[in-house]
């Protein structure tokens, strides 16, 4: 099975997706932001960084990347999703997500080893995991804090599309804890950790992440 | 040469850290009495010839699709300041 993983300039995170779509068993295809073509893969892997700067907002100028048009149109047909950091912005300017991320609130660049909590374990990229399950996967942004209206955050809770949320401590501010959260459907997946950084014990605090990859691929 | 001018704020409810790092500076430098700050951004659109009502009407689609995020942030167009 084929997933693909967008370069954007300033992508930072699109090699250590690769190479966890490697150690979960699939086969990763670079797909470039200029390209108007999928390149026949199965699923997209939008992955971290700093796309086009962070300029404007980040994730504003990615989004409207020839490559987002089809990935616009494969998620409307079912296609998973995964965006990660990075992504999960492009995601939420794509509006694919609703909501948006803003500067943390505690003004600072966060990097940790975050303890997290698996809300719902039946989306495209989390159904290897059990329901409720705790992992620890890295955290690192600088804009991280989800925020949406209450109303939003209100349905996001009902229907189950609270993918994951921080445990221990809220790095960023993000509301109600909110570390993920999916589609109606269940197969776009926005994300602010980095489940690529947690598939190897050589380099990473466990693998738990790994299971985002295994879960596409099955 | 005729401008426009974009100016993108984030919504009064959102949180604006940047605000409040701008607003604890503020008095360590002998600033007082500023009860709170928001930071937004400024675009200044150049056109060759006349604003005309068409073209305004794009630099808000422009706006509302590109220079801000409706889900987070306000606009407000003005022609011809410098």
């Amino acid at each position: 099975m084929k997933i693909g993983v967008v370069t954007f300039p300033g992508s930072l995170d699109d090699v250590d997706a690769r190479r966890a779509i490697r150690v979960a068993g699939g086969e990763p295809v670079a797909l470039w932001h200029g390209d108007h073509d999928l390149r026949g893969v199965d699923a997209v892997v939008l992955p971290g960084g700093f796309s086009y700067g962070d300029y404007l907002r980040c994730g504003a100028i990615a989004r409207f990347a020839p490559v987002m048009a089809e990935v616009v149109e494969a998620a409307g047909a079912g296609m998973p999703v995964l965006g990660i950091c990075n992504g999960f912005q492009i995601l939420c300017e794509t509006h694919l997500l609703p909501g948006a991320l803003i500067r943390n609130e505690q003004q600072k660049f966060v990097c940790r080893d975050q303890r997290l909590r698996i809300e719902n374990a039946s989306t495209a990229w989390t159904h290897g995991y059990q329901p409720g399950a705790e992992v620890t996967i890295v955290l690192k942004n600088g804009e991280g804090g989800y925020v949406a209206d209450d109303n939003t955050l209100d349905r996001l809770e009902g229907e189950g599309q609270v993918v994951a949320r921080y445990l221990d401590v809220n790095p960023n501010g993000s509301l109600r804890d909110i570390a993920g959260i999916t589609n109606e459907r269940g197969n776009v997946v926005g994300l602010m950790p980095h489940p690529e950084h947690a598939v190897e014990m050589l380099c990473g605090p466990g693998v738990d992440g790994l299971t985002f990859f295994t879960s596409a691929l099955s | 040469m005729a401008r426009v001018v974009v100016d993108v704020m984030l919504k009064p409810e959102i949180l604006d850290p940047q605000g409040k790092a701008v607003h604890g500076a503020l008095p360590r430098l002998g600033f007082d009495g500023v009860v709170g700050v928001r930071q937004g951004k400024r675009f200044e659109l150049e056109f060759e010839g006349e604003i005309t009502e068409e073209r305004l009407a794009e630099v808000r689609r422009a706006a509302e699709t590109l220079l801000s995020n409706p889900v987070i942030e306000d606009f407000t167009v003005k022609v011809g300041q410098s």
